[in-house]
């Protein structure tokens, strides 16, 4: 039968173009990173040995000379990376130290971080989002406020929330919040000032108080508004945790690339920046079906 | 004269879109238009668009307001929306994030704001029933053809037992075929609950098959109530048993004569009030 088989085929293609691009990278980033080979022949044993004590060669488990990886400069090859995954990965739940925890916690803490200033930021963000949409007047008086304020990289914030809570742990948390407030307000805003008349005069109609017409009627009517500007702020906090993390010291994966690049351990570095890229996939991935249940065909 | 429900000198103006026109000015779209429904009867009525029939029944809804005058149900002034007078709009105006069912329960629950959840939905279920809905309950408004959907919207108003029932074009954007099933549906439920129905429509066999009186619009802006005719045939009435009727031809030429000539009125005086005008038969 042809028939399924081709459709295999054609359903799997794109993967296999995938796995073809990505197996093309790693191809490239080993041969551009590829240490070349000692050759101790053309040197003298004296050589060799200022060499050792230098620490340019070291000998490997079949004793013969090698140059010393972690003296030579350039970028680490994919192997060193893959080694530092699957030791950072075995003792992921491991802590050495008061700054030396495993990768598991430092997801942990920074998803702890991430949460707590994006929820709150959202609850603050829809309850004035609404305010500002049921009211013109309101939304014309405000208005300017946001604009201003909304251009503001939310790291420009940080030294004046440093004074202001003399916390790093809630300054950082206090970032995330300023990234993740202004595209929910805005989107929140329109969202409601734009549903429409008809569902409002049902809701009068059938004399429902200001809180049942809020759950029923005009939040769910402006979900699919609110939860696009919920998705602007969910990445814009992401990106604003990573800095925030570095620039405070506070533990997490922010912190691991610049702690790591202050061990000078450029693996460790590129480590970091796979585990910001797969926490901010998954993230975004488990957003994205719970933003589904949210949404609604209009008519 | 029962006056159930008394629109008293009504009129309505809007500020003038004129830019010619000085500051402040403004356009009646329609005024001093004064008639009443008794209780239990079924009114419609006709004009051409811009006749502000549609103004009329949003003040009667509570929607808007009038400029003059004053609309009164039982004696009592109506000033804003409310469960007593439930509208069936012509864009159906249901919730797409909740189903059949959970839209008409939204109004029963409003009315019975004492009833157990249980009862709640025994009622909505009863009405969805009553509307042919058993099978649409569980579905949301974009998975329903437009008839479909309006049933929603008559059930919703019906569940609630309205003192006074608004249809605003409720059959303008449904197709003919369904147009038909479901004015039958309107007739039975309302032959069943007897309620006040005061209808909006273009269509003037809908309005002769439905109605115990069809008030007829002048052209707007500045409109005004030409006359009111008594539809004199007996009921239940069939789109079939019309068709046959020599008094509903009269009716249908008479009304197609006024909108066709220009819906001016016909009396040369003005009556003081507009008195019902009976067709001879």
């Amino acid at each position: 039968m042809p028939a399924p088989l081709d459709k295999i085929a054609r359903s799997c293609a794109p993967y296999a173009i995938s796995l073809v691009f990505a197996l093309l990278f790693i191809a490239v980033w080993a041969g551009a990173t590829r240490q070349p080979r000692f050759d101790a022949s053309a040197h003298s044993p004296d050589q060799l040995e200022l060499m050792e004590m230098n620490g340019d060669i070291v000998r490997d488990e079949q004793g013969a000379w090698q140059f010393n990886a972690a003296k030579t400069g350039g970028l680490p090859g994919p192997g060193a990376v893959w080694d530092k995954i699957k030791t950072e990965t075995g003792e992921a739940f491991v802590k050495k130290g008061t700054n030396d925890h495993g990768i598991g916690w430092l997801i942990g803490y920074t998803l702890r971080r991430f949460f707590t200033g994006f929820v709150a930021a959202s609850v603050v963000a829809i309850l004035l989002g609404v305010l500002i949409g049921l009211s013109p007047l309101l939304f014309k008086a405000l208005n300017p406020f946001i604009q201003l304020l909304k251009p503001i990289s939310p790291l420009a914030w940080m030294p004046l929330l440093l004074y202001t809570v003399k916390d790093p742990f809630w300054t950082a948390i206090l970032v995330v919040f300023m990234a993740s407030l202004w595209p929910t307000v805005a989107n929140t805003a329109l969202g409601v000032s734009n549903l429409r008349k008809d569902y409002l005069r049902v809701a009068a109609m059938v004399e429902m108080s200001f809180a049942r017409r809020l759950f029923t009627v005009i939040l769910p009517g402006a979900a699919p508004t609110i939860i696009a500007g919920l998705r602007i702020s969910f990445g814009s906090a992401l990106v604003a945790v990573v800095p925030a993390e570095m620039l405070l010291g506070e533990l997490g994966i922010g912190y691991l690339s610049w702690i790591e690049w202050n061990n000078l351990d450029v693996s460790g570095v590129l480590f970091a920046i796979i585990v910001v890229g797969v926490v901010g996939v998954a993230l975004d991935f488990a957003f994205s079906r719970l933003a589904a249940r949210f949404t609604y065909s209009e008519i | 004269m029962n006056k159930y429900l008394y629109i008293d000198h009504v009129g309505r103006a809007y500020p003038s879109l004129d830019p010619d026109a000085p500051r402040g000015a403004t356009v009646d779209v329609f005024s001093d238009v004064t008639f009443e429904l008794r209780q239990g009867e079924f009114m419609s009525m006709i004009g051409h668009s811009g006749c502000g029939k549609s103004t009329l029944l949003n003040i009667l809804a509570g929607f808007d307001q009038p400029t003059t005058g004053g609309v009164f149900l039982e004696g009592k002034p109506i000033t804003k929306p409310g469960l007593e007078r439930m509208v069936v709009f012509q864009s159906f105006a249901l919730m797409p994030w909740l189903t059949a069912f959970e839209n008409v329960r939204l109004a029963v629950r409003q009315a019975h704001p004492d009833w157990p959840a249980a009862e709640i939905d025994a009622w909505t279920h009863k009405y969805l029933d009553l509307m042919n809905l058993t099978n649409a309950a569980r579905k949301r408004p974009a998975f329903l053809s437009g008839g479909m959907r309006q049933r929603v919207g008559l059930a919703r108003a019906f569940a609630v037992n309205p003192k006074l029932l608004l249809l605003d074009e409720p059959f303008a954007q449904i197709d003919a075929l369904t147009r038909g099933s479901i004015q039958d549906e309107l007739m039975r439920m309302w032959q069943e609950t007897r309620g006040t129905v005061f209808m909006v429509t273009h269509d003037v066999d809908e309005a002769i098959l439905l109605s115990d009186r069809i008030a007829l619009m002048t052209n707007g802006p500045g409109a005004e109530l030409a006359e009111i005719v008594e539809v004199d045939i007996p009921r239940p009435r069939t789109r079939a048993s019309l068709i046959d009727d020599p008094r509903y031809m009269k009716l249908r030429n008479h009304i197609l004569q006024f909108l066709v000539s220009g819906a001016r009125r016909a009396a040369p005086a003005k009556p003081p009030t507009p008195s019902p005008v009976a067709v001879p038969a």
